[in-house]
């Protein structure tokens, strides 16, 4: 026991893989019930009669994923998975990024997921062939309990993010320019509708974080800073008038959410990050 | 409207179709994506016969996730097509008819479209496994090392498209957008 603390939990490396593995399937299969919910109300409102098929057909297959266990798109995407590691939490058996990836290994095997990795960027591109490695963040909170997230993040959404280092003189005006801009220039390609992921503040690495983050959230629940929430509905109404629609076809639909995520910053710093979430938005979360 | 195709297509077939028209097609079409279009883009520079005779025919941008047991193929949506653009007008003098994908093209793509009489269709992206429900048969035909980035021989039942460019170079993603933007509010 350390001094003055209290017991440290064990968890073993094998019941990371395990949810890990379980996570990556679960993800792949089940649209999480607020974007389920928020496909639904934007069928009901959308203008567009072509534009109310597609947000029909696309409930249609979110139904078809969960029912027969196969994954809602193909690009199953990198996975990205976040841990929250309790600090009274003592990992034994073996190494901690090797057990997530062997969970990814595994999930992505059994459960029938496409492997979309290549081992290198720009060179040869030979896929791993197994989904490896994973994009791994971890932050130490306090309690003895591991909280694992995993995101199968596509890329062709991912392709369509964007990040800026903006003048503190640019203003809100011109974060709101960038956001949106960076959504319309995206048009089609991203799968529309889409959320947007947005990071103000920090630094260059950690406006980037906090927008991959801001996807996390569920939508339809906003920033708890009011200006924040105010600037997320703003943008959302002028994001949903570009009229790009759903896929791209045309219609009212082209945002289910803008969600931000704010850090403090440099006193010569604004970066912006705008990182795209296609319709497909998955992600599962368990406590080890 | 609703329209029904077979493949391979006709020129008086593609003539006939739209920009925003829903499609169904059936019959045989080839999967492709970034790797096989790189490939085939190499046997035509060194001059060697491609493995798929492409004239009158479709290629899906597809890369499907495996097939569980006792199914066809895993999910098949598509992918974003931009990233095919340099190989397409290649492709398209080869005798190609149709893509599926999903996505904007750029300018040579459209020009090479009119110019060949040729139709690019959208499928529903992030709908794969809603799609997968209208192959019938898959088989490899080609790059068999290149895992799901493979050429696919597929054979197809109702398969729902959208026409995002036509013949004539209408564009849906131009005009759908058009009808729908918002001028904006004057402060």
């Amino acid at each position: 026991m350390p001094e003055g603390g209290a017991a440290l939990r064990e968890i073993k490396m094998g019941e990371i893989t395990k949810t890990v593995e379980e996570l990556c399937m679960e993800a792949n299969y089940n649209l999480p019930a607020d974007i389920k919910r928020a496909l639904e109300a934007a069928a009901e409102r959308e203008e567009s009669p072509l534009g109310r098929e597609i947000l029909s057909d696309i409930l249609k297959n979110a139904e078809i994923a969960r029912r027969d266990r196969v994954p809602i798109c193909q690009d199953t995407g990198l996975a990205v998975v976040f841990l929250e590691l309790g600090q009274d939490v003592r990992l034994v058996g073996g190494d901690l990024s090797e057990a997530v990836n062997e969970g990814v290994k595994k999930g992505y095997a059994n459960g029938y997921l496409r492997k979309s990795s290549v081992d290198d960027p720009f060179m040869v591109r030979k896929n791993t062939g197994d989904n490896t490695p994973a994009v791994i963040h971890t932050t130490i909170v306090p309690g003895d309990r591991l909280r694992i997230t995993v995101v199968p993040k596509g890329g062709g959404s991912e392709n369509m993010s964007a990040l800026a280092m903006l003048k503190p003189s640019d203003g809100v005006e011109g974060v709101k320019r960038f956001v949106v801009d960076t959504v319309e220039r995206a048009g089609s390609n991203p799968c529309p509708p889409v959320i947007v992921g947005v990071g103000i503040g920090g630094t260059i690495e950690m406006t980037a974080l906090i927008a991959k983050k801001a996807l996390l959230r569920n939508v339809g629940e906003h920033n708890p800073n009011p200006v924040v929430a105010k600037l997320e509905r703003e943008l959302l109404e002028e994001i949903n008038g570009l009229g790009i629609g759903p896929q791209g076809f045309g219609g009212s639909t082209t945002a289910l959410a803008v969600n931000i995520e704010t850090f403090p910053a440099h006193i010569a710093s604004m970066p912006v990050a705008v990182n795209m979430q296609c319709h497909a938005a998955r992600h599962s979360e368990a406590f080890v | 409207m609703t329209k029904t195709i077979q493949t391979p297509l006709t020129g008086q077939v593609v003539e006939g179709l739209e920009a925003g028209d829903r499609v169904l097609i059936s019959g045989i079409i080839y999967t492709g994506r970034d790797a096989a279009h790189k490939g085939l883009a190499e046997m035509m520079e060194r001059g060697e016969k491609l493995p798929v005779d492409l004239k009158g025919q479709i290629i899906y941008y597809v890369g499907p996730c495996p097939a569980k047991s006792g199914r066809v193929i895993g999910s098949a949506g598509p992918t974003t097509s931009g990233r095919m653009d340099s190989y397409t007008p290649l492709l398209l003098d080869k005798g190609l008819k149709g893509m599926i994908g999903k996505g904007l093209r750029n300018k040579e793509v459209t020009e090479s479209i009119i110019k060949n009489k040729a139709v690019y269709f959208a499928a529903i992206g992030g709908a794969g496994a809603l799609l997968a429900e209208s192959i019938k048969e898959a088989e490899v035909v080609a790059f068999d090392d290149l895992g799901p980035e493979a050429v696919y021989r597929l054979k197809v039942e109702d398969f729902p498209v959208t026409v995002v460019i036509d013949s004539r170079g209408n564009d849906l993603y131009k005009t759908g957008r058009g009808k729908y933007k918002q001028k904006k509010k004057e402060i």
